[in-house]
């Protein structure tokens, strides 16, 4: 890890660098009391002493609405695709949020990748910063609290004076060298940025109380819990959890045409697998019909299928979920929940 | 927007052009169209699906309904139950059109092959079966005996009922259809498929059974199936979903941890039987 380090009033400079020179900035701005990720005019704007934002930077990834292919009707149509990536620098990005992006990055660039992601992705740089955790925070429970070395271009952490900058990429480096007063890191940066650390994990107080590496098995065993019947019955399915989370990544596909009705768009749109007709096919036969299936599929996707796939859990502990559930509920409780009821059998 | 249908920028979303070059009514709800790629063949095994665009209108999974032995383009077997599948059947020969894929996993026929092959065909179900039996009648020798049993609700809404009996004049083949409710002028069978177990013989030890038909149907021919004594991995399915993209992206054809559109939609009842949300 190459560790350097910047006094604060350096850090306000480099991002004010940043807004002047790169095409794009982005950050944690104040709205209505809580923090979204928003255009940044200036460094005054941002607020890197947020919790959490309403939505995660996903929406730069893969956003809300997305033009893949624009065409025009006619004999033969004409068809072109459309791959959007404008240049990004997304500042101020939680560790947890950018476990959101490694998770992404795997379920559009498994296999088939995705060209429209793709691009986009490769057009962002990520600037990480650390966080202090709110009661609904978990990612102590899920090891998404410290950041990945490969997660992130640059890492920043408040060690109180000065804040130390953790370098990821050569872009990374390119944006330091070019932008920034930085210096080498000395015993004392160092041990400052694992006091904060430490204080952070003693900071999260909702937990899982499991390993997560053992709730793919925990999930085999507890699929006919009753405890899906009370989540459903209590489950709206409104599909807020889903709009707020960092992995979930489900879209829907259309077609879109403008009012002369000869030209149009192919869009895709964030859909949700807790909203009622999402497995519904063409004839009206819907196979998650009652929603203590489509509550359960959620959970089993974030904590068995995409984790037995991809390693690790698809859940990233941000607790966004959690704050935005109108039926309160939330991870933590259901996990425990359920490893109560796992360990009572066995008994 | 320079040419049609360019493909200078790498898409996934981007399908292949291709014209609809003939059109029949097969029922009242179903057409059958007769497609041809502007670029090749399509290359699909059969069991597999496309991705069909109606620009204007968007896209939808259709299952291929021809085998690949037959000669030129391919063909898709279409009920009238939505805004794309409207779209396609307001389509007149010449109309142009996009195909992704093929996608997806189709019937194992290098599995099935010397063995004796038991088909179910219940409604719309037999489109895709269809290009199965297209491959074993154009490959007849290789495959051993042969019974296929098509069921539909109503004598009016028997798919491909044209081609019977050709499959039946094909050496050591035997077609059995039969209706829920019969209409006039029906001399046929009347009962639902089940009903025309009865009638077969099946040996249990050389016998595949592929299985294709309406959620409902599943239970039912799949008890029969293995009442016959078909192992649970000689019996072959074909699960509907309302896959978007077919690559395995957007979500909505998973069943528990699977994505259809990448594992199937043909599958091993031995592969699903334990999944809760597979039929």
């Amino acid at each position: 890890m190459t560790l350097r380090v910047m006094e604060k009033g350096d850090l306000a400079s480099f991002v004010e660098r940043l807004i002047a020179s790169e095409p794009g900035a982005v950050g944690p701005v104040r709205k209505d009391g809580k923090h979204v990720f928003a255009r940044l005019a200036s460094v005054e704007d941002l607020d890197l002493a947020y919790t959490t934002t309403l939505l995660p930077p996903k929406k730069y990834l893969f956003p809300p609405q997305e033009t893949l292919l624009r065409f025009r009707l006619g004999a033969p149509p004409v068809v072109e695709p459309v791959l959007e990536a404008p240049p990004l620098v997304v500042i101020g990005v939680h560790p947890c949020d950018l476990r959101g992006i490694w998770a992404t990055d795997r379920a559009f660039g498994d296999d088939h990748v995705d060209t429209n992601y793709r691009a986009r992705r490769e057009a962002i740089t990520l600037i990480g910063a650390d966080c202090l955790p709110d009661e609904h925070c978990f990612c102590t429970s899920v090891g998404s609290h410290l950041p990945e070395p490969a997660s992130f271009d640059l890492f920043v952490t408040d060690i109180g004076d000065a804040v130390t900058v953790e370098i990821g990429s050569e872009r990374g480096r390119a944006l330091l060298e070019r932008y920034a007063r930085s210096r080498e890191a000395t015993a004392a940066d160092l041990a400052g940025l694992q006091k904060r650390r430490h204080a952070k994990e003693a900071a999260v107080k909702a937990r899982l109380n499991v390993d997560v590496q053992m709730l793919p098995l925990l999930l085999e065993s507890v699929s006919t819990s009753p405890l899906w019947e009370q989540l459903g019955a209590k489950c709206l399915s409104c599909g807020n959890c889903n709009l707020v989370c960092p992995t979930c990544y489900c879209f829907d596909v259309g077609d879109l045409m403008q009012l002369n009705l000869e030209e149009g768009e192919r869009i895709r749109r964030w859909d949700g697998c807790t909203l009622v007709d999402f497995a519904t096919v063409a004839g009206g036969h819907n196979f998650r019909r009652e929603a203590k299936s489509r509550v359960r599929h959620r959970y089993y996707r974030k904590f068995q299928y995409l984790m037995t796939r991809y390693g690790r859990s698809f859940c990233t502990g941000c607790g966004r979920c959690s704050r935005s559930c109108l039926a309160h509920i939330n991870p933590p409780e259901t996990i425990n929940a359920l490893l109560a009821e796992a360990e009572r059998e066995e008994a | 927007m320079s040419t049609p249908l360019t493909r200078q920028i790498e898409s996934l979303y981007l399908g292949r052009p291709a014209t609809v070059t003939a059109v029949r009514t097969l029922t009242d709800k179903e057409k059958l169209f007769d497609v041809e790629l502007a670029d090749g063949p399509l290359g699909h095994e059969p069991g597999q699906f496309v991705e069909v665009s109606v620009f204007g209108y968007g896209e939808a999974p259709i299952s291929v309904a021809s085998s690949p032995t037959a000669p030129g383009g391919f063909q898709l077997c279409v009920r009238n139950v939505g805004r794309v599948t409207g779209a396609l059947h307001r389509l007149e020969p010449g109309a142009m059109i996009a195909i992704r894929g093929p996608f997806g996993r189709g019937f194992p026929v290098d599995r099935m092959r010397n063995r004796d092959i038991l088909f179910v065909a219940g409604g719309l179900g037999l489109a895709p079966l269809r290009s199965l039996i297209g491959y074993v009648m154009d490959r007849r020798s290789e495959f051993g005996h042969v019974t296929i049993l098509v069921g539909a609700r109503t004598p009016g809404e028997l798919l491909f009922n044209d081609e019977y009996a050709g499959w039946a004049r094909s050496p050591d083949t035997e077609v059995h259809v039969t209706v829920d409710r019969a209409a006039e002028g029906w001399t046929g069978h009347v009962g639902v498929i089940t009903t025309l177990f009865p009638r077969i013989q099946v040996d249990p030890k050389t016998t595949t059974a592929v299985i294709v038909g309406p959620p409902v149907m599943y239970r039912f021919a799949l008890a029969e199936t293995f009442a016959k004594g078909v192992p649970e991995d000689q019996v072959y399915v074909s699960l509907e979903r309302r896959m978007k993209c077919g690559v395995g992206k957007c979500g909505h054809c998973q069943i528990n941890g699977i994505y259809v559109c990448q594992k199937g939609p043909v599958f091993a009842y031995a592969e699903i039987a334990g999944l809760e949300e597979a039929l």
